[in-house]
Protein backbone atom coordinates (compact mmCIF):
# COMPACT_ATOMS: atom_id res chain seq x y z
CA UNK A 1 0.00 0.00 0.00
CA UNK A 2 1.31 3.08 -0.47
CA UNK A 3 1.58 5.59 2.17
CA UNK A 4 -0.88 8.53 0.98
CA UNK A 5 -2.55 11.14 2.98
CA UNK A 6 -6.20 13.28 2.72
CA UNK A 7 -6.45 16.47 2.32
CA UNK A 8 -9.35 18.25 3.03
CA UNK A 9 -9.90 22.01 1.48
CA UNK A 10 -13.11 23.06 2.77
CA UNK A 11 -12.86 26.23 0.72
CA UNK A 12 -13.21 24.48 -2.75
CA UNK A 13 -15.57 22.60 -1.10
CA UNK A 14 -19.23 22.84 -3.84
CA UNK A 15 -21.19 20.89 -0.84
CA UNK A 16 -22.45 18.43 -3.63
CA UNK A 17 -22.64 15.76 -1.19
CA UNK A 18 -20.81 13.29 -3.77
CA UNK A 19 -18.83 12.41 -0.70
CA UNK A 20 -20.96 11.81 2.44
CA UNK A 21 -23.26 9.48 -0.28
CA UNK A 22 -20.09 7.67 -1.51
CA UNK A 23 -18.90 6.94 2.25
CA UNK A 24 -21.39 7.80 4.54
CA UNK A 25 -19.07 6.62 7.16
CA UNK A 26 -15.73 8.99 6.57
CA UNK A 27 -17.55 12.11 5.58
CA UNK A 28 -20.84 14.10 6.42
CA UNK A 29 -21.86 17.58 5.40
CA UNK A 30 -22.15 20.63 7.78
CA UNK A 31 -25.49 21.15 8.16
CA UNK A 32 -25.64 24.85 7.72
CA UNK A 33 -23.64 25.34 4.54
CA UNK A 34 -23.14 21.60 3.36
CA UNK A 35 -19.59 21.77 3.48
CA UNK A 36 -17.44 18.51 3.98
CA UNK A 37 -16.92 17.38 7.09
CA UNK A 38 -14.28 14.10 8.42
CA UNK A 39 -15.77 12.17 10.82
CA UNK A 40 -12.58 10.14 10.56
CA UNK A 41 -8.90 11.29 11.87
CA UNK A 42 -7.48 9.20 9.03
CA UNK A 43 -9.82 7.35 6.84
CA UNK A 44 -7.22 6.20 4.90
CA UNK A 45 -6.17 3.45 7.32
CA UNK A 46 -9.51 2.61 9.06
CA UNK A 47 -11.57 3.23 5.32
CA UNK A 48 -9.43 3.16 2.48
CA UNK A 49 -11.18 2.22 -0.22
CA UNK A 50 -14.33 4.13 0.82
CA UNK A 51 -12.23 7.22 1.12
CA UNK A 52 -10.59 7.06 -2.49
CA UNK A 53 -13.64 6.68 -3.90
CA UNK A 54 -15.14 9.76 -2.70
CA UNK A 55 -11.94 11.47 -3.06
CA UNK A 56 -12.23 10.10 -6.96
CA UNK A 57 -16.02 11.59 -7.51
CA UNK A 58 -15.83 14.89 -5.29
CA UNK A 59 -16.34 17.02 -8.42
CA UNK A 60 -14.27 20.43 -6.88
CA UNK A 61 -11.37 18.79 -6.00
CA UNK A 62 -11.86 19.30 -2.20
CA UNK A 63 -10.70 15.68 -1.54
CA UNK A 64 -7.30 15.45 -2.48
CA UNK A 65 -5.00 12.33 -1.87
CA UNK A 66 -1.35 13.34 -1.76
CA UNK A 67 2.00 11.09 -1.16
CA UNK A 68 2.88 11.19 2.46
CA UNK A 69 6.26 13.34 2.64
CA UNK A 70 9.29 10.71 2.97
CA UNK A 71 12.55 11.35 3.97
CA UNK A 72 14.29 15.03 2.72
CA UNK A 73 11.13 15.55 0.81
CA UNK A 74 8.81 16.36 3.77
CA UNK A 75 10.59 19.77 4.20
CA UNK A 76 8.49 22.44 4.36
CA UNK A 77 5.55 20.17 5.87
CA UNK A 78 4.00 20.88 8.87
CA UNK A 79 4.94 17.19 10.98
CA UNK B 1 -1.64 17.31 -37.36
CA UNK B 2 -5.22 19.08 -36.89
CA UNK B 3 -6.27 17.95 -39.90
CA UNK B 4 -6.53 14.30 -39.30
CA UNK B 5 -8.67 15.06 -36.76
CA UNK B 6 -12.15 14.25 -37.25
CA UNK B 7 -14.60 17.21 -38.01
CA UNK B 8 -18.33 17.44 -37.05
CA UNK B 9 -19.97 19.81 -39.53
CA UNK B 10 -22.72 20.98 -37.51
CA UNK B 11 -24.28 19.46 -34.12
CA UNK B 12 -26.44 16.28 -34.99
CA UNK B 13 -30.17 17.64 -33.94
CA UNK B 14 -31.70 13.74 -34.00
CA UNK B 15 -31.30 10.48 -32.78
CA UNK B 16 -31.62 7.38 -35.17
CA UNK B 17 -35.21 5.66 -35.49
CA UNK B 18 -35.80 3.02 -33.50
CA UNK B 19 -33.01 3.91 -31.01
CA UNK B 20 -34.22 6.99 -28.79
CA UNK B 21 -32.13 5.89 -25.17
CA UNK B 22 -29.17 6.58 -27.78
CA UNK B 23 -27.02 9.19 -28.41
CA UNK B 24 -26.95 10.46 -32.09
CA UNK B 25 -24.93 8.66 -34.21
CA UNK B 26 -22.58 11.29 -35.25
CA UNK B 27 -21.68 11.69 -31.76
CA UNK B 28 -21.14 7.64 -31.35
CA UNK B 29 -19.00 8.14 -34.46
CA UNK B 30 -17.37 11.26 -32.97
CA UNK B 31 -16.25 9.66 -30.18
CA UNK B 32 -15.35 6.38 -32.48
CA UNK B 33 -12.71 8.91 -34.11
CA UNK B 34 -11.37 9.52 -30.82
CA UNK B 35 -12.50 11.89 -27.55
CA UNK B 36 -11.73 15.07 -29.12
CA UNK B 37 -12.96 16.61 -32.59
CA UNK B 38 -13.52 19.63 -34.43
CA UNK B 39 -17.00 20.95 -35.14
CA UNK B 40 -18.65 24.09 -36.48
CA UNK B 41 -21.31 25.56 -33.74
CA UNK B 42 -24.72 26.44 -35.28
CA UNK B 43 -23.63 30.00 -35.66
CA UNK B 44 -20.71 28.92 -37.75
CA UNK B 45 -17.90 29.27 -35.73
CA UNK B 46 -15.38 26.87 -35.46
CA UNK B 47 -15.21 24.76 -32.14
CA UNK B 48 -14.35 21.65 -30.67
CA UNK B 49 -16.16 18.66 -29.45
CA UNK B 50 -15.51 16.69 -26.98
CA UNK B 51 -17.12 13.25 -26.31
CA UNK B 52 -14.52 11.11 -24.40
CA UNK B 53 -15.30 10.88 -20.68
CA UNK B 54 -11.75 11.73 -19.27
CA UNK B 55 -11.67 14.89 -21.23
CA UNK B 56 -15.12 15.94 -20.64
CA UNK B 57 -14.22 15.55 -16.78
CA UNK B 58 -10.94 17.30 -16.78
CA UNK B 59 -12.51 20.70 -18.81
CA UNK B 60 -15.33 20.74 -16.53
CA UNK B 61 -12.23 20.77 -13.51
CA UNK B 62 -10.62 23.41 -15.14
CA UNK B 63 -11.13 26.78 -14.30
CA UNK B 64 -9.51 28.21 -17.92
CA UNK B 65 -12.62 27.37 -19.12
CA UNK B 66 -15.66 29.70 -18.40
CA UNK B 67 -19.23 29.01 -17.81
CA UNK B 68 -20.34 32.75 -19.01
CA UNK B 69 -23.17 32.82 -21.44
CA UNK B 70 -21.61 36.33 -22.62
CA UNK B 71 -18.38 34.69 -23.95
CA UNK B 72 -19.71 31.75 -26.08
CA UNK B 73 -18.10 32.25 -29.19
CA UNK B 74 -20.63 30.47 -31.60
CA UNK B 75 -21.49 32.88 -34.13
CA UNK B 76 -21.19 36.10 -35.34
CA UNK B 77 -23.52 37.75 -32.68
CA UNK B 78 -23.51 39.27 -29.41
CA UNK B 79 -24.74 36.98 -26.38
CA UNK B 80 -26.04 38.83 -23.50
CA UNK B 81 -24.89 37.85 -20.28
CA UNK B 82 -27.19 35.77 -18.04
CA UNK B 83 -29.70 37.53 -15.88
CA UNK B 84 -28.44 38.16 -12.32
CA UNK B 85 -28.96 34.66 -10.23
CA UNK B 86 -28.53 32.32 -12.89
CA UNK B 87 -25.77 30.93 -11.52
CA UNK B 88 -25.34 28.28 -14.32
CA UNK B 89 -24.08 30.58 -16.75
CA UNK B 90 -21.49 32.49 -14.16
CA UNK B 91 -17.72 31.90 -12.77
CA UNK B 92 -15.91 32.47 -9.55
CA UNK B 93 -16.56 34.69 -7.38
CA UNK B 94 -20.02 35.20 -8.60
CA UNK B 95 -21.19 31.37 -8.29
CA UNK B 96 -20.31 30.86 -4.78
CA UNK B 97 -21.60 33.63 -3.83
CA UNK B 98 -25.11 32.34 -5.02
CA UNK B 99 -24.49 28.78 -4.75
CA UNK B 100 -23.30 29.15 -0.97
CA UNK B 101 -26.40 30.15 0.10
CA UNK B 102 -28.03 27.25 -0.89
CA UNK B 103 -25.81 24.44 -0.43
CA UNK B 104 -26.75 23.45 3.58
CA UNK B 105 -30.77 23.23 2.17
CA UNK B 106 -29.19 20.23 -0.12
CA UNK B 107 -27.40 18.38 1.85
CA UNK B 108 -27.62 14.39 1.33
CA UNK B 109 -28.94 14.43 5.32
CA UNK B 110 -31.71 16.96 4.40
CA UNK B 111 -32.52 15.64 1.21
CA UNK B 112 -32.97 11.77 3.39
CA UNK B 113 -35.06 13.90 5.94
CA UNK B 114 -37.97 14.85 3.09
CA UNK B 115 -38.22 10.66 1.77
CA UNK B 116 -40.80 10.26 3.79
CA UNK B 117 -42.78 13.50 2.43
CA UNK B 118 -41.76 12.36 -1.05
CA UNK B 119 -43.10 8.98 -0.71
CA UNK B 120 -46.29 10.56 0.66
CA UNK B 121 -46.76 12.75 -2.68
CA UNK B 122 -45.99 9.74 -4.68
CA UNK B 123 -48.34 7.59 -3.12
CA UNK B 124 -51.28 9.95 -3.46
CA UNK B 125 -50.27 10.14 -7.16
CA UNK B 126 -50.15 6.70 -7.43
CA UNK B 127 -53.42 6.56 -5.89
CA UNK B 128 -55.28 8.67 -8.36
CA UNK B 129 -53.67 6.93 -11.35
CA UNK B 130 -54.89 3.41 -9.80
CA UNK B 131 -58.01 5.63 -9.45
CA UNK B 132 -58.98 6.89 -12.71
CA UNK B 133 -57.94 3.10 -14.15
CA UNK B 134 -55.74 2.60 -17.38
CA UNK B 135 -55.01 3.48 -19.63
CA UNK B 136 -52.56 6.99 -18.83
CA UNK B 137 -50.40 9.15 -20.18
CA UNK B 138 -47.64 8.69 -17.15
CA UNK B 139 -45.76 12.22 -17.80
CA UNK B 140 -49.09 13.94 -16.56
CA UNK B 141 -50.09 11.34 -13.82
CA UNK B 142 -46.91 10.51 -12.25
CA UNK B 143 -43.56 12.27 -13.65
CA UNK B 144 -44.36 15.58 -13.51
CA UNK B 145 -46.41 16.28 -10.40
CA UNK B 146 -44.44 14.22 -8.17
CA UNK B 147 -40.95 16.61 -9.13
CA UNK B 148 -43.14 19.87 -9.25
CA UNK B 149 -44.77 19.27 -5.54
CA UNK B 150 -41.66 18.80 -4.16
CA UNK B 151 -39.40 21.50 -5.50
CA UNK B 152 -42.74 23.86 -4.91
CA UNK B 153 -42.82 22.82 -1.36
CA UNK B 154 -39.13 23.09 -0.48
CA UNK B 155 -38.95 26.44 -2.39
CA UNK B 156 -42.43 27.78 -0.44
CA UNK B 157 -44.31 28.16 -4.02
CA UNK B 158 -47.87 27.82 -2.98
CA UNK B 159 -49.50 25.12 -3.83
CA UNK B 160 -52.61 26.49 -6.09
CA UNK B 161 -49.87 27.92 -7.68
CA UNK B 162 -48.48 24.85 -9.58
CA UNK B 163 -50.28 24.00 -12.71
CA UNK B 164 -50.36 27.33 -14.24
CA UNK B 165 -46.09 27.69 -14.23
CA UNK B 166 -45.04 23.89 -14.66
CA UNK B 167 -47.36 24.10 -17.88
CA UNK B 168 -45.12 27.23 -18.57
CA UNK B 169 -41.64 25.77 -17.58
CA UNK B 170 -42.11 22.74 -19.71
CA UNK B 171 -43.25 25.09 -22.81
CA UNK B 172 -39.83 27.02 -22.26
CA UNK B 173 -37.44 23.87 -21.81
CA UNK B 174 -39.10 21.48 -24.05
CA UNK B 175 -37.77 22.89 -27.56
CA UNK B 176 -41.16 22.25 -29.45
CA UNK B 177 -42.79 25.52 -29.23
CA UNK B 178 -42.36 28.66 -31.46
CA UNK B 179 -39.75 31.56 -30.23
CA UNK B 180 -43.05 34.17 -29.34
CA UNK B 181 -44.88 31.20 -27.16
CA UNK B 182 -41.40 30.28 -25.17
CA UNK B 183 -40.61 33.92 -24.46
CA UNK B 184 -44.51 34.34 -23.40
CA UNK B 185 -44.07 31.21 -20.88
CA UNK B 186 -40.76 32.70 -20.02
CA UNK B 187 -41.54 36.33 -19.14
CA UNK B 188 -44.79 34.92 -17.17
CA UNK B 189 -42.79 32.38 -15.14
CA UNK B 190 -40.38 35.15 -14.06
CA UNK B 191 -43.21 37.92 -13.51
CA UNK B 192 -44.65 35.19 -11.20
CA UNK B 193 -41.45 34.89 -9.63
CA UNK B 194 -40.57 38.34 -8.51
CA UNK B 195 -44.15 38.56 -6.92
CA UNK B 196 -43.17 35.67 -4.78
CA UNK B 197 -39.98 36.87 -3.75
CA UNK B 198 -41.70 40.35 -2.51
CA UNK B 199 -43.92 38.44 -0.66
CA UNK B 200 -41.49 35.82 1.12
CA UNK B 201 -39.75 39.16 1.99
CA UNK B 202 -42.63 40.54 3.53
CA UNK B 203 -43.96 37.61 5.00
CA UNK B 204 -41.59 34.63 5.20
CA UNK B 205 -42.23 31.27 6.16
CA UNK B 206 -40.45 28.02 6.18
CA UNK B 207 -38.83 27.77 3.10
CA UNK B 208 -35.90 27.87 0.38
CA UNK B 209 -36.90 31.28 -0.61
CA UNK B 210 -37.75 32.80 2.84
CA UNK B 211 -34.69 31.82 3.66
CA UNK B 212 -32.38 33.37 0.90
CA UNK B 213 -34.22 36.61 1.44
CA UNK B 214 -32.79 36.56 4.88
CA UNK B 215 -28.86 37.04 2.48
CA UNK B 216 -27.10 40.07 0.91
CA UNK B 217 -29.07 38.85 -2.77
CA UNK B 218 -31.15 41.55 -4.30
CA UNK B 219 -35.02 40.46 -5.75
CA UNK B 220 -33.15 40.31 -9.14
CA UNK B 221 -31.06 38.03 -8.37
CA UNK B 222 -33.76 35.72 -6.29
CA UNK B 223 -36.24 35.93 -8.87
CA UNK B 224 -33.36 34.24 -11.21
CA UNK B 225 -32.29 32.07 -8.86
CA UNK B 226 -35.65 30.70 -7.84
CA UNK B 227 -36.36 30.32 -11.77
CA UNK B 228 -33.48 28.30 -12.62
CA UNK B 229 -34.03 26.11 -9.33
CA UNK B 230 -37.68 25.41 -10.24
CA UNK B 231 -36.47 24.54 -14.04
CA UNK B 232 -34.12 22.33 -12.62
CA UNK B 233 -36.01 20.39 -10.00
CA UNK B 234 -38.71 20.24 -11.78
CA UNK B 235 -37.84 19.37 -16.06
CA UNK B 236 -34.91 17.46 -15.35
CA UNK B 237 -36.51 14.60 -12.63
CA UNK B 238 -39.81 15.19 -14.93
CA UNK B 239 -37.82 13.90 -17.65
CA UNK B 240 -35.48 11.71 -15.80
CA UNK B 241 -39.11 9.62 -14.38
CA UNK B 242 -40.85 9.31 -17.37
CA UNK B 243 -38.13 8.51 -19.96
CA UNK B 244 -36.38 5.75 -17.33
CA UNK B 245 -39.92 4.51 -16.83
CA UNK B 246 -39.85 4.10 -21.07
CA UNK B 247 -36.60 2.35 -20.54
CA UNK B 248 -37.21 -0.01 -17.86
CA UNK B 249 -40.69 -1.17 -19.75
CA UNK B 250 -38.01 -1.55 -23.37
CA UNK B 251 -35.45 -3.60 -21.00
CA UNK B 252 -38.17 -6.37 -19.54
CA UNK B 253 -35.52 -7.93 -18.25
CA UNK B 254 -33.84 -5.43 -16.38
CA UNK B 255 -37.18 -4.43 -14.73
CA UNK B 256 -37.86 -7.80 -13.69
CA UNK B 257 -34.12 -7.72 -11.81
CA UNK B 258 -35.41 -4.60 -9.76
CA UNK B 259 -39.01 -5.48 -9.65
CA UNK B 260 -37.36 -8.98 -7.76
CA UNK B 261 -34.67 -6.86 -5.88
CA UNK B 262 -35.28 -3.96 -4.01
CA UNK B 263 -32.06 -2.90 -2.99
CA UNK B 264 -31.17 -2.69 -6.67
CA UNK B 265 -33.41 0.77 -6.34
CA UNK B 266 -30.03 2.92 -5.53
CA UNK B 267 -28.06 1.20 -8.36
CA UNK B 268 -30.62 1.30 -10.63
CA UNK B 269 -31.35 5.01 -10.19
CA UNK B 270 -27.07 5.58 -11.09
CA UNK B 271 -27.63 3.47 -14.18
CA UNK B 272 -30.20 5.17 -15.70
CA UNK B 273 -29.06 8.83 -14.79
CA UNK B 274 -25.90 7.56 -16.54
CA UNK B 275 -27.67 5.39 -19.51
CA UNK B 276 -30.00 8.26 -20.02
CA UNK B 277 -27.84 11.38 -19.59
CA UNK B 278 -31.11 13.65 -19.84
CA UNK B 279 -29.25 16.58 -19.74
CA UNK B 280 -26.87 16.34 -22.83
CA UNK B 281 -24.64 18.62 -23.49
CA UNK B 282 -23.13 21.80 -22.18
CA UNK B 283 -20.53 24.34 -23.29
CA UNK B 284 -17.50 26.35 -21.99
CA UNK B 285 -14.93 28.59 -23.34
CA UNK B 286 -11.26 28.60 -23.02
CA UNK B 287 -9.76 31.77 -21.39
CA UNK B 288 -6.63 30.87 -22.19
CA UNK B 289 -4.86 28.76 -24.90
CA UNK B 290 -5.46 25.41 -23.24
CA UNK B 291 -3.93 21.86 -23.91
CA UNK B 292 -6.81 19.45 -23.95
CA UNK B 293 -6.23 16.05 -25.27
CA UNK B 294 -2.69 16.78 -26.85
CA UNK B 295 -4.44 19.93 -29.13
CA UNK B 296 -4.58 23.41 -27.99
CA UNK B 297 -7.45 24.76 -27.79
CA UNK B 298 -7.26 28.40 -28.33
CA UNK B 299 -8.62 31.33 -25.87
CA UNK B 300 -12.10 32.42 -26.83
CA UNK B 301 -12.53 29.16 -28.43
CA UNK B 302 -16.11 27.48 -27.19
CA UNK B 303 -15.90 23.81 -26.74
CA UNK B 304 -18.90 21.69 -26.59
CA UNK B 305 -19.41 19.06 -23.61
CA UNK B 306 -21.44 15.71 -24.79
CA UNK B 307 -22.46 14.14 -21.60
CA UNK B 308 -24.47 11.80 -23.04
CA UNK B 309 -21.51 10.34 -25.29
CA UNK B 310 -18.94 10.39 -22.51
CA UNK B 311 -21.28 8.39 -20.10
CA UNK B 312 -21.55 5.65 -22.85
CA UNK B 313 -17.36 5.81 -23.66
CA UNK B 314 -16.62 2.44 -23.90
CA UNK B 315 -13.17 3.62 -21.83
CA UNK B 316 -14.90 3.80 -18.74
CA UNK B 317 -17.92 1.88 -18.63
CA UNK B 318 -17.96 -1.68 -19.59
CA UNK B 319 -20.47 -2.64 -22.59
CA UNK B 320 -21.57 0.97 -22.20
CA UNK B 321 -24.55 0.95 -24.47
CA UNK B 322 -26.44 -1.70 -22.12
CA UNK B 323 -29.00 -0.79 -19.63
CA UNK B 324 -27.63 -2.95 -16.46
CA UNK B 325 -29.43 -1.79 -13.38
CA UNK B 326 -26.81 -4.16 -11.46
CA UNK B 327 -24.01 -2.27 -12.99
CA UNK B 328 -20.95 -1.75 -10.26
CA UNK B 329 -19.23 0.90 -12.31
CA UNK B 330 -22.05 3.84 -13.11
CA UNK B 331 -21.02 5.81 -10.36
CA UNK B 332 -18.50 8.46 -11.46
CA UNK B 333 -21.19 9.14 -14.60
CA UNK B 334 -21.91 12.90 -15.69
CA UNK B 335 -25.77 13.32 -15.37
CA UNK B 336 -25.05 15.79 -12.50
CA UNK B 337 -22.04 17.42 -14.46
CA UNK B 338 -18.88 17.62 -12.63
CA UNK B 339 -16.76 20.70 -11.30
CA UNK B 340 -17.82 23.77 -9.52
CA UNK B 341 -21.22 23.64 -11.18
CA UNK B 342 -22.13 20.02 -10.50
CA UNK B 343 -25.99 19.65 -10.14
CA UNK B 344 -26.88 21.17 -6.32
CA UNK B 345 -29.95 19.16 -6.49
CA UNK B 346 -28.21 15.93 -6.81
CA UNK B 347 -29.10 14.49 -3.77
CA UNK B 348 -33.06 15.47 -3.69
CA UNK B 349 -33.01 14.65 -7.32
CA UNK B 350 -31.78 10.70 -6.04
CA UNK B 351 -33.78 10.57 -3.52
CA UNK B 352 -36.98 11.43 -5.89
CA UNK B 353 -36.21 8.83 -8.23
CA UNK B 354 -35.27 6.01 -5.75
CA UNK B 355 -38.69 6.61 -4.24
CA UNK B 356 -40.83 7.19 -7.40
CA UNK B 357 -39.48 4.24 -9.33
CA UNK B 358 -39.63 2.07 -5.95
CA UNK B 359 -43.08 3.40 -5.73
CA UNK B 360 -44.52 2.60 -9.44
CA UNK B 361 -43.18 -0.33 -9.57
CA UNK B 362 -44.83 -2.25 -6.83
CA UNK B 363 -47.47 -0.66 -7.41
CA UNK B 364 -48.17 -1.92 -10.91
CA UNK B 365 -46.62 -5.21 -11.29
CA UNK B 366 -48.33 -5.39 -14.96
CA UNK B 367 -47.33 -1.99 -16.06
CA UNK B 368 -47.03 -1.91 -20.06
CA UNK B 369 -46.82 0.83 -22.88
CA UNK B 370 -50.14 1.08 -24.05
CA UNK B 371 -49.11 2.48 -27.46
CA UNK B 372 -46.06 0.55 -29.87
CA UNK B 373 -42.57 2.42 -28.76
CA UNK B 374 -42.06 3.76 -32.30
CA UNK B 375 -45.03 6.09 -31.11
CA UNK B 376 -44.09 7.56 -28.15
CA UNK B 377 -43.39 11.06 -28.59
CA UNK B 378 -39.58 12.45 -27.32
CA UNK B 379 -38.56 15.73 -27.43
CA UNK B 380 -36.33 17.06 -30.18
CA UNK B 381 -33.01 16.84 -29.85
CA UNK B 382 -32.71 20.84 -29.41
CA UNK B 383 -34.06 20.41 -26.40
CA UNK B 384 -31.65 21.79 -23.17
CA UNK B 385 -33.08 18.21 -21.32
CA UNK B 386 -34.07 15.40 -23.28
CA UNK B 387 -36.95 13.50 -22.48
CA UNK B 388 -40.32 12.07 -23.65
CA UNK B 389 -43.46 14.01 -24.23
CA UNK B 390 -46.39 11.75 -23.46
CA UNK B 391 -45.96 7.94 -22.00
CA UNK B 392 -48.92 6.37 -22.41
CA UNK B 393 -49.44 3.57 -20.24
CA UNK B 394 -51.40 1.03 -19.08
CA UNK B 395 -52.11 -2.05 -16.65
CA UNK B 396 -54.25 -5.10 -15.53
CA UNK B 397 -56.64 -3.85 -13.47
CA UNK B 398 -56.61 -5.39 -9.99
CA UNK B 399 -60.07 -7.73 -9.47
CA UNK B 400 -61.78 -6.95 -6.01
S1 LIG C 1 -17.79 15.69 -2.74
FE1 LIG C 1 -16.28 17.33 -2.66
S2 LIG C 1 -17.42 19.16 -3.16
FE2 LIG C 1 -18.92 17.61 -2.65
S3 LIG C 1 -19.36 17.92 -0.50
FE3 LIG C 1 -17.78 16.39 -0.63
S4 LIG C 1 -15.86 17.54 -0.50
FE4 LIG C 1 -17.46 19.01 -0.96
Amino acid sequence: MSAARLRVDRERCIGAGMCALTAPEVFDQDPDDGRVLLLHPDPLITRPTATRMAAGVCPSGALTLQDRPTGRDAGGDPP
Amino acid sequence: MSESLHHVATLPTARRPGCPFDPPAELLDARGHGPLSRCTHVGGKPGWLITGYDLVRSVLADPRFSSRKELLNVGDFEIAPAPPGEFLLTDEPQHGRYRKPLVGRFTVRRMRLLTERIEQITADCLDAMEEAGPPTDLVTAFAKPIPTIVICELLGVPYGDRGSFQEQIDTFMGGATSDEELIAAYTATQEYLAGLVVAKRANPTDDVLSELTDSDLTDEELKGMSLVLLAAGFDTTANMLSLGTFALLRNPEQLAALRADPTLTDAAVEELLRYLSVAKTFMRTALEDVEVGGQIIEAGTTVVLSYNTANRDPERFTDPHVLDVRRRDAVGHLAFSHGIHQCLGQQLARVEMRVAFRALIDRFPTLRLAVPAEEVGLRPETADIYGVTSLPVTWDERRS
